[in-house]
């Protein structure tokens, strides 16, 4: 928990300082930035210039030839993502995106506007690859690449959760996730990176997760749940894990498996997986969904990606389904099968209950969760008591990147209106195509960085407070595994009334199972309504 | 940053107009050279931008998906914020570049006490808007110099825009419309202090350009006696190519022209190529189907990766512990 007050973190002065962008330092203060990545996990990778070093140093132990490798690089990138050359090139500052961005809301540091953002790099392009930046310099806002801008990179490309609310707004559709990418990819080629990402890369490399559990440890991590189950329901559910022959492939995201609320969520997933008899099996190798690739580079992502397709191929599954999760959905949806496809040794995926062929994913072949749930209740094939969440009042924040990488937003609130009485949406501007970011993505949700998170994930958490206050929300769900490690801590901070909840902890809650027992507890061994103990409304 | 310079620069652009045909009498120079060089340098160097976007492929479809996907049947998808085919690519596309869509959005973010909340901001979409469509509806306008006869549909604007007036020659309201919202662009430019914070000359230049040339048109127009018709020959004489320098056509005409020109040579140089550019931007002018369709990479390059082979001989034992599933048992 952050020791600094609420009201005090929003004594925020949005005027910018009297010195120009260009003649203002960056300030690493504590709090607002994250630890370095250890060599170990770099020499996992594979990646250069392992060493000890952190941000607040000096000296920050760069190659000799650190600048040649940055400008090389650079042109390497312009040369390969036109998305790149044409969002340096064409953004006319016209400042919409400037108070879109909730870093920039919660802090008030005109840098972290994303135009300007994007202008710290913007700035050494012109130097290093326009004319007129050549020839007239800083009076076209171009300026030559030092060790201190290298540290305002690292700074705020750290401090971006490339959640691309701004690119919604942006007359051009310029996505600053995209420069901030490029961003951290320039920044790893010198080895100045963070461990939150680096580490769990690595860990997924070697061990398929993110956080390095083996395979025997996955294997009684997931049979813990179904004792508790057991408990709930009365059933016992065998899942299976390797299993060559079964039709589908399941992958979430390893917090589902570590970290509460996830493990609820998880638990719904055997559930409901159970309920309908499918024919999946689970894999210790391919254990992780999340891709923190994504928050390095594209090649990581690559590597880490790769996987998913090389295990449901070992396995000869028909197809995959996908857990909760934002960013590895991101990946999915956008990158994977550009990536390592084409995945021809799979099949167009069809629901083996309800005969649905899921044409939007007929290329890739991985299915969503709440996609395929939601195609379940819609025929039918679910038996739903929904009164069993009436002890929650639920809104739901859409996840930065099934909403503005998929566009995925109807389906999860069927879900959820079908699962449960009370949902409340929040307001119009903080949701959907328009939502805010939990403010610890893209790999900045770890705690030395709390109070940057506390700031960012403020508009949103200002949203949940709206409709705490008018509607006694208690519950928020959301579809994606860094939200539900990220959020429980921000609503602590802001809206301590609210707790975090994936959609199918509340899909598992509401499922009427042939042969329970009478349900009396939630996923979370809290009374049900009208059960003894009363709810807690 | 950079204002002062910016206007500097305008002014200096202006006093060489002056000074070049009102002094020195360069009149073919600046009524004949400069046009054909600026034209040159705004077609090659149009087209040379475009081409060097259009050199970098585009790897991997990221479109900004600002609707519901195309997904299941019974879920009412959103054609133009979130297009799964060409169809709605073009219309998505045609909201962007006709309507400005996305800055239509804009909202304004305030914060009072421990609350934030969005108001609406329509102003900036606003001026924008009637700028482009002034400056639009101006340029098409100025064809019936270049035309003989003047196509019907530049009359019937020109009448348009010429409705309300009363004063003799009409007053046009799109000049009075494009000064009008490019004074409102600047002076926001001005006032907002975060868009002040992150101005640079190259966003004041263009601003001042076009307003110089916007009041020098307005002047030539209605405040010196310009022959019309001897503009008429000499516009008609560069774009036949047997240019011609008529007599009578005054001194603000020259300065319009060179200050015209300017803005034709400075434009695919700067941050004005966003006419080009946003045709071309990934983000918006791709369908958001990549599940659906594969999406190639011409770049995509093979990368180490951990294989299981790799993985099961570093766990086997524990796999095999654990009753796990291994391919080898040694």
């Amino acid at each position: 928990m952050l020791k600094t007050k609420p009201q005090e973190l929003l004594n925020i002065d949005y005027k910018p300082p009297k010195t120009g962008w260009m003649k203002t330092p960056v300030d690493f203060r504590p709090g607002t930035w994250c630890y370095s990545a250890l060599p170990k996990n770099l020499r996992v990778l594979g990646l250069p210039n392992p060493r000890d070093w952190q941000p607040s140093d000096e000296d920050w132990k760069l190659p000799p030839n650190w600048k040649e490798t940055i400008i090389r690089g650079f042109k390497e990138r312009l040369d390969r993502f036109r998305s790149f050359k044409l969002f340096l090139d064409i953004c006319v500052r016209c400042g919409a995106c400037a108070d879109k961005c909730h870093f920039y809301i919660g802090s008030g540091d005109p840098k972290n506007m994303p135009v300007l953002r994007a202008e710290l790099i913007r700035s050494v392009y012109r130097r290093y690859f326009t004319a007129a930046g050549k020839i007239l310099g800083e009076l076209c806002g171009a300026r030559d690449l030092t060790e201190d801008v290298l540290k305002e990179w690292f700074y705020y490309f750290y401090q971006c959760t490339e959640c691309r609310r701004c690119s919604v707004f942006c007359p051009y559709g310029i996505d600053q996730a995209e420069i901030t990418m490029m961003g951290r990819e320039l920044l790893n080629l010198v080895g100045c990176n963070i461990n939150w990402i680096l580490e769990p890369a690595a860990n997924c490399y070697r061990t398929g997760n993110h956080l390095g559990i083996q395979p025997h440890t996955f294997k009684d991590m997931i049979e813990f749940f179904l004792d508790d189950i057991e408990n709930i329901t009365g059933i016992r559910i065998e899942p299976s894990f390797n299993r060559k022959g079964a039709e589908i492939l399941f992958v979430t995201p390893s917090g589902d498996v570590f970290a509460d609320p996830g493990t609820y969520t998880l638990m719904g997933y055997l559930m409901l997986f159970h309920e309908i008899g499918l024919d999946y099996t689970w894999s210790t190798y391919a254990s992780e969904g999340g891709n923190f690739g994504l928050f390095s580079s594209h090649e990581i992502m690559k590597r880490l990606n790769a996987k998913m397709y090389a295990e449901a191929k070992r396995l000869g599954v028909k197809w995959i389904l996908g857990g909760e999760c934002g960013h590895m959905w991101r990946v999915i949806h956008q990158y994977m099968n550009t990536m390592n496809g084409p995945a021809d040794f799979l099949e167009e995926p069809v629901s083996p209950i309800t005969g649905t062929k899921f044409e939007n994913a007929k290329a890739t072949k991985m299915v969503h969760i709440v996609e395929f749930t939601a195609d379940l209740i819609r025929n039918k094939k679910l038996k739903l008591d929904p009164s069993r969440n009436d002890h929650l009042r639920v809104t739901f924040h859409d996840s930065c990147n099934p909403a503005r990488a998929m566009g995925f937003f109807e389906e999860p609130r069927y879900v959820l209106k079908n699962v449960c009485n009370n949902f409340f949406e929040m307001p119009e501007e903080t949701i959907r195509e328009k939502t805010f970011c939990c403010g610890g993505g893209a790999g900045l949700g770890t705690d030395e960085n709390l109070e940057m998170r506390m700031r960012g994930g403020f508009p949103r958490a200002n949203a949940v407070q709206y409709v705490h206050e008018k509607h006694g929300v208690n519950r928020l769900a959301c579809i994606c595994a860094i939200d539900r490690a990220t959020l429980h801590s921000l609503m602590d901070y802001w809206v301590p009334e609210v707790q975090v909840t994936g959609i199918h902890e509340l899909v598992g809650n509401a499922l009427v199972m042939k042969g329970e027992k009478p349900r009396e507890l939630d996923l979370r061994g809290e009374p049900l309504m009208g059960t003894e103990g009363g709810g807690d409304v | 940053m950079g204002m002062g310079f910016s206007l500097f620069a305008v002014v200096i652009l202006t006093c060489v107009a002056l000074a070049g045909v009102g002094a020195a009498g360069f009149n073919y120079f600046f009524g004949v050279i400069i046009p054909y060089i600026s034209i040159a340098l705004f077609i090659l160097g149009f087209i040379y931008r475009v081409v060097r976007w259009g050199a970098s492929p585009v790897p991997f479809r990221i479109t900004t998906t600002c609707g519901q996907q195309k997904s299941l049947p019974w879920i009412r998808s959103s054609r133009l914020e979130n297009p799964a085919d060409t169809v709605g690519v073009v219309l998505r596309m045609a909201l962007e570049v006709l309507l400005f869509r996305s800055l239509f959005r804009n909202t304004k973010t305030q914060l009072q006490g421990q609350k934030a909340g969005y108001a609406s901001a329509k102003w900036l979409w606003l001026a924008g808007l009637t700028f482009h469509y002034a400056f639009l509806t101006i340029v098409i306008r100025h064809t019936r110099f270049f035309t003989e006869p003047i196509p019907f549909f530049v009359k019937w604007i020109e009448e348009l825009d010429g409705l309300f007036s009363i004063a003799v020659p009409t007053v046009y309201l799109t000049d009075l419309a494009l000064v009008g919202a490019v004074t409102f662009l600047f002076v926001r430019r001005v006032v907002i202090p975060q868009v002040r914070y992150i101005s640079l000359p190259a966003d004041y230049f263009p601003l001042f350009l076009i307003l110089a040339v916007a009041i020098s048109g307005i002047i030539t127009r209605h405040f010196s006696k310009v022959d019309l018709l001897g503009v008429k020959s000499l516009a008609l004489g560069l774009f036949t190519f047997k240019p011609v320098i008529p007599e009578g056509v005054g001194l603000s005409f020259y300065v319009h022209l060179f200050l015209v020109c300017a803005l034709i040579a400075y434009f695919p140089f700067s941050k004005l190529m966003h006419m080009g550019g946003v045709f071309l931007s990934p983000t918006r002018n791709l369908t958001g189907d990549s599940r659906r369709r594969r999406h190639v990479n011409p770049w995509n390059y093979p990368v180490k990766v951990h294989t299981y082979e790799e993985y099961e001989e570093e766990f086997r034992d524990k796999m095999i512990q654990a009753g796990l599933p291994v391919e080898k048992r040694e």
